[in-house]
């Protein structure tokens, strides 16, 4: 409990203190006021940092929800073949974002990566192309990493989630003559509702913070094009030596953080469920 | 809340249900274009996830040459398995003891601690310990990147940057949230009547803890070891900020590091990336239903 109290609620206290001060890490920290707040609400870098983190957030969302569900119903099925599927697709989870990145730099590099390589044996020359280097894709590359390296653990959260729900709703749906498509709009997916709302929380919440893979590949570039802002923050705390405008970021950045986790428990109607579980406590 | 999941219940392997509505024997004969197009789908996305691990493995037994010349996705053209030596000779033996290090005492750290606390809010419905119980689902929102910057000054001031020490510390508190959590969740599931006997029988608290609480927590203890050991195996951040001699780099960090000094030599870092995630194949590989289970229960409280 210590622990916690001394290395999170205090540096997150400090946070919100830090971004009244100007501080380059040496010295005593001056007074600022609303300095750096102004700063932030006037600096056209951070606000296209956070359109960039709005697409990512955004984008996420939207390509991780529907085939994280369909890979989940999928390998919920008890085919065997299916739980072979299932053992492959949970891979991805075992690597580390430094080892993620890694292994895509290598097959994107356009001279000698594996992609332009395919892509001349087998003469497929969209492959060809300056993935972490052209401003006009590069964020898009970067989204569809990212959802390489999520979308196995939210498909986990559909499996187990599917496989939860009782047979019998099935069963009577289909005595009602209820086809497969009917079946999913009408059983799998309001059963689902509670795994759709974790999966979009931790994606959503996830995606707004979200920084390795960014840092190792392309560090915000080309230009400013993927700098995201926890990006933005990281740089302006350790390269640029300003603690106190950093603090703005990460305040602003931990502030969406939460009102967005509390307005998707809320919509929900998880939260009531939760409190009435928690009342036991 | 536990209407998805609590660590212990028997739920998949209890299969409630079955197979979806179809009657076995039945229909199963018959081909289903929706069956057909769900196969193709899933098999796509083997293809993504498979094809670029694939790569990787292929790429680190060559050699510097035979990578820029021979065809990457083919096994001809010579293999070597030179690149394990060169990376252990660049100081990855060193990132991994860390890492293992660094993991082990977290794992210990985090699950003692948080079932320790987690026995005394449920025991002792105080205000304190509910107050503290919310302050630590506050916890649970809160991203770590909105913290680092103080969390950096803390550990500097505290004379403690640039050591494992300091990963430690601030790894065990960041998973103490979900860990409480979880552990709450579950001792709270322990019946009040199997306390009150070992209390009855002479024991204090400290025996129910030691006796009775460790012993039956057992699956939630292994699935917070693999999810939090998962978590600071993999944590980049942190170590990015709070660390930067070769000699406390764990592996995450340590791979970039590689790539920097190898930036030219593709292979040894796809060897040095295929090291760093073996001991967690090896774990996989081993235990995957519960390594499965773990992943997925810990959120879906």
């Amino acid at each position: 409990m210590a622990l916690f109290g001394v290395f999170i609620v205090v540096p997150l206290l400090g946070a919100v203190a830090l971004s009244f001060f100007r501080w380059n890490g040496l010295g005593a920290p001056r007074w600022a006021g609303g300095a750096n707040w102004a700063q932030f609400a006037r600096d056209p870098l951070a606000r296209q940092a956070l359109e960039v983190t709005a697409k990512v957030v955004v984008l996420s969302w939207v390509v991780q929800t529907p085939v994280s569900m369909g890979l989940g119903l999928f390998t919920a099925g008890r085919q065997r073949y299916r739980s072979a599927y299932a053992a492959v697709f949970v891979l991805p989870l075992l690597l580390s974002t430094a080892g993620i990145a890694l292994m895509w730099e290598a097959l994107l590099d356009p001279n000698f990566g594996g992609l332009t390589a395919l892509s001349r044996s087998l003469n497929l020359g969209f492959l060809q192309q300056n993935w972490l280097g052209d401003p006009a894709i590069t964020l898009y590359v970067l989204i569809a990493l990212i959802a390489w390296q999520f979308i196995p653990f939210h498909t986990l959260l559909y499996q187990m989630g599917r496989r939860q729900i009782p047979g019998v709703l099935y069963e009577a749906a289909v005595l009602d003559g209820a086809g497969p498509v009917r079946l999913f709009w009408r059983v799998t997916l309001p059963q689902l509702r509670y795994t759709v709302v974790t999966s979009s929380t931790l994606i959503i919440v996830g995606s707004l913070t979200y920084f390795d893979i960014i840092y190792i590949m392309t560090d915000g570039g080309p230009g400013y094009t993927t700098r995201v802002l926890s990006l933005d923050m990281y740089q302006a705390a350790f390269q640029q030596d300003e603690f106190g405008y950093a603090s703005v970021l990460a305040v602003v950045l931990g502030a969406i953080g939460v009102a967005v986790a509390l307005a998707l428990v809320r919509l929900s109607g998880f939260g009531s469920m939760a409190s009435q579980q928690e009342g036991a406590a | 809340m536990s209407r998805t999941a609590t660590p212990r219940r028997p739920v998949s392997s209890s299969r409630p249900g079955g197979a979806p509505a179809v009657p076995p024997g039945r229909r199963r004969l018959r081909i289903r274009p929706g069956r057909v197009l769900a196969f193709l789908l899933a098999t796509a996305w083997l293809v993504v996830v498979i094809a670029p691990l694939y790569y990787m493995v292929l790429a680190s037994f060559r050699s510097q040459g035979t990578y820029l010349t021979a065809n990457p996705w083919l096994p001809t053209g010579g293999l070597t398995l030179s690149q394990y030596g060169t990376v252990f000779g660049a100081g990855l033996g060193r990132y991994l003891l860390n890492s293992v290090i660094l993991t082990a005492v977290c794992i210990v750290v985090t699950v003692s601690l948080c079932l320790a606390a987690a026995y005394r809010i449920v025991r002792r419905s105080t205000r304190a310990a509910g107050a503290s119980f919310r302050v630590l689902l506050l916890g649970l929102a809160i991203p770590i990147q909105a913290i680092i910057v103080p969390l950096y000054l803390l550990i500097y001031k505290m004379h403690l940057y640039d050591t494992l020490f300091a990963l430690m510390l601030t790894m065990s508190a960041a998973a103490v949230p979900v860990s409480v959590l979880v552990m709450v969740s579950f001792v709270r599931d322990i019946p009040r009547e199997l306390i009150g006997a070992v209390l009855v029988d002479g024991g204090g608290e400290w025996t129910v803890f030691r006796r009775l609480i460790v012993p039956l927590s057992v699956p939630v203890i292994a699935t917070l070891s693999i999810y939090d050991g998962l978590n600071v195996w993999n944590n980049f951040i942190l170590p990015l900020v709070l660390t930067q001699s070769s000699s406390v780099a764990v592996l995450p960090l340590g791979l970039t590091k590689l790539e920097g000094q190898y930036a030219i030599n593709v292979p040894a870092v796809m060897a040095a990336v295929l090291l760093s995630v073996l001991p967690l194949v090896a774990l996989f590989a081993v235990m995957r239903r519960q390594v499965m289970r773990s992943l997925g229960s810990v959120v879906m409280r």
